[in-house]
């Protein structure tokens, strides 16, 4: 049962949440200002993702993002130094270079959604997606299932070996 | 299943109104006089408050957070894993899934050891209260 | 398993409105159903909480407040309308907002905190068929709406600018996110042995072979690790450090008043109810009345204890019965340190918890391939 009307003003709503709150997170001269209006952001994200038909990857996107990065995001702004008066006023360095990168950046992203073809999936009604991703994972991309391990390895112990050496 | 999620939008909003609504009837019928200097200070046990509260913070929250993000993310690739695996088990794949899913736990039980060795879990790290004569010998204190 | 809210749907179809229209009304009614139930949990549960204790501590509890004249002095029911006195006290209280706070995330705060718990209820089944959502991904979901609360917790801490609430909420927030580890990997275990994320799916597995706290030995443990886990990320004592009132007043809410305060504890009860639900729905057979525990030898005929009501029933006589032990828990233990605390998810609860992963796959596996 589609709802056409009201999900696609869902939509358009849910754009303009995750652009104005990501605009916030850029311009908002308060840290922890800016990291709350990420949480809106990632919630956006998760969303966009159920309209995806993702549920799995929606819900690992608030458990590992607002659950995880999010906290760590806001432990890594009271671990900084100019955290008393709670204004960090991020000056804007090379505005011109900047400008003309990420106006690059658009026209590029421009040109790939044009002219990709898009793969319109024709079997909406899918029951579930976290048996495909599981037999996805430990059949064709077994090989990168096990290589991540590798790569949390690696970042745990590169992580925990950073942060000690602020201690000392 | 996208249906399913209608229901978490129209219940965020309608949290939304459930908890201003009341928080509208309080800010109407509560007391608003005499809200002056030392009512809207901060609480310090009846002190007044020594500086601000933002202060920078002890490093040990940000590698438990550290820690906790690679345990996270461990446990959301193990779920699809264990959705499958009794299928696999139906199939005769079962011990074939299992080490699949053990190499990937044992690379990370290894940081895990490794961040347990190296004192990182310890939220109050080892110190020799009596390391002075002969306990001095131990080491325990030295660089 | 068809969720509450197609049936609903289908009751209102006679308005002749617009399907879609329908559906966002449709929806309102579980909605504020469960919104009543927060509300009427927390009345409730701080009246039994205070009873309990005065029990526990040979005292009489509440015992001046009665509800339309019907005042119990020293009895038991002494004290009935005590919680709502206290509800409509905290309605007209003073709201103060410390000058030097940030009065925007102060106010967003407790919103986070009780969308956190309302949403997870969607995914929350009462009874057989009765959840608002019947989610795929139900359990994940649950884990993944349960951890939006430590957001709020964090911000409601930092916000108040006030060093008892900061230090309460950093705490809290170290505590919560370690032990959403042990209580994603008890989950886990739930999800290898009946191959399904679907809270529906896997009390159907229950109903099929056994209840899963039984299942085999390593998930009779695999019970009491997220049982003490979700105790600990509901912030009760033992485990509450956050808000320990000798150390740190009352920890992130210490700024807060008024209804703004109402709504933490709202949470609270409400966090409770939800893993005391989701703990007897996953481990303890859900709606399946306590004669379906083994599954062996009793006729279909016997089984006049099971239905979609006395489903309900029975899955509140669990979750409650949980609810009470964690009351039970607050006046028998004394609070742990934090170092105990974290030295117990770390290096107790997180390597039991691997090695019970490895040994219910194998369990699974030998059950599955020889005794099939």
């Amino acid at each position: 049962m589609p709802i056409p009307d009201l999900g696609i003003l869902l939509f358009l709503g849910l754009c303009g949440l995750i652009v104005g709150s990501a605009f916030m997170v850029v311009t908002s001269p308060n840290l922890v200002h800016s990291a709350v209006s990420l949480l809106f952001t990632f919630f956006g994200i998760a969303a966009i993702y159920i309209y995806l038909y993702a549920d799995f990857i929606a819900a690992t996107q608030v458990v590992v993002y607002v659950g995880g990065i999010l906290v760590l995001i806001i432990f890594g702004v009271m671990l900084t130094n100019k955290i008393e008066n709670a204004t960090i006023t991020s000056k804007t360095h090379n505005q011109i270079p900047g400008a003309l990168f990420s106006g690059i950046l658009l026209l590029l992203q421009f040109y790939a959604i044009f002219n990709t073809k898009w793969l319109v999936n024709d079997n909406p009604e899918k029951s579930s997606t976290v048996m495909d991703i599981g037999e996805l994972l430990l059949g064709k991309y077994l090989l990168p299932f096990e290589v991540v391990s590798i790569l949390l390895l690696s970042a745990l112990i590169g992580a925990a070996m950073l942060s000690r050496k602020k201690v000392d | 299943m996208y249906n399913d999620y209608i229901p978490v939008v129209v219940f965020t909003a309608l949290a939304i109104g459930l908890l201003a609504a009341p928080l509208v009837i309080q800010h109407l019928v509560s007391p608003r006089h005499n809200k002056r200097n030392d009512k809207l200070m901060s609480y310090e046990c009846g002190e007044v408050p020594e500086g601000s509260a933002w202060v920078k913070f002890n490093v040990r929250f940000y590698i438990i957070a550290l820690v906790f993000i690679i345990f996270d993310v461990e446990v959301v690739f193990l779920f699809p894993w264990a959705a499958v695996y009794q299928s696999f088990i139906a199939q005769g794949q079962g011990l074939l899934v299992l080490f699949e899913m053990l190499m990937f736990v044992i690379i990370l039980t290894v940081g895990f050891a490794y961040v347990w060795v190296k004192g990182d879990l310890d939220w109050v790290k080892m110190q020799l209260k009596y390391a002075h004569g002969r306990y001095s010998k131990l080491g325990v204190d030295k660089k | 398993m068809t969720s509450a809210l197609d049936y609903l749907i289908e009751l209102l179809a006679f308005t002749g409105l617009d399907h879609s229209i329908l559906v966002v009304l449709a929806i309102h009614i579980p909605a504020l159903a469960i919104f009543l139930v927060m509300v009427v949990n927390a009345t409730i549960a701080v009246y039994v909480e205070r009873k309990v204790a005065a029990f526990m501590q040979d005292r009489l509890g509440p015992m001046e407040v009665g509800l339309f004249g019907f005042k119990g002095g020293r009895r038991f029911w002494g004290g009935i309308g005590q919680t709502i006195a206290d509800a409509i006290k905290l309605l007209t209280k003073e709201d103060i907002v410390p000058d030097n706070a940030d009065k925007k995330l102060m106010l967003l705060a407790p919103f986070i905190i009780f969308i956190g718990a309302f949403l997870t209820f969607i995914a929350v089944p009462f009874s057989e068929n009765l959840v608002v959502s019947d989610f795929n991904v139900g359990i994940f979901y649950i884990i993944a709406m349960s951890s939006v609360g430590v957001i709020g917790i964090i911000l409601a801490g930092w916000s108040s600018n006030n060093k008892w609430s900061l230090y309460g909420a950093m705490r809290a927030a170290a505590q919560i996110v370690s032990y959403e580890i042990p209580i994603g990997l008890t989950l886990l275990l739930v999800v290898i042995v009946a191959g399904s994320l679907n809270l529906g799916d896997i009390v159907q597995w229950q109903a099929d072979n056994r209840w899963f706290i039984i299942h085999s030995p390593f998930t009779f443990v695999a019970f009491f690790i997220y049982f003490i886990s979700v105790v600990a990320e509901t912030n009760r004592t033992p485990f509450d450090i956050p808000e320990a009132e000798s150390e740190l007043v009352a920890g992130w809410m210490t700024e807060y008043s008024g209804f703004k305060w109402a709504i933490f504890f709202l949470s609270e009860y409400a966090n409770m109810l939800i893993v005391s639900i989701v703990a007897s729905v996953v481990f303890l057979g859900g709606w399946l009345s306590p004669l379906a525990i083994l599954n062996i030898g009793i006729p279909e005929s016997w089984m006049i204890l099971d239905g979609p009501i006395l489903g309900f029933f029975w899955v509140m006589l669990k979750a409650l019965f949980l609810v009470f032990v964690m009351m039970w828990f607050r006046w028998t233990f004394p609070r742990l340190r934090v170092d105990q605390l974290m030295y117990l998810c770390w290096k107790v609860f997180i390597p039991f918890c691997l090695a019970n992963l490895f040994f219910v796959s194998i369990w699974e596996l030998i059950s599955g391939t020889i005794f099939r």
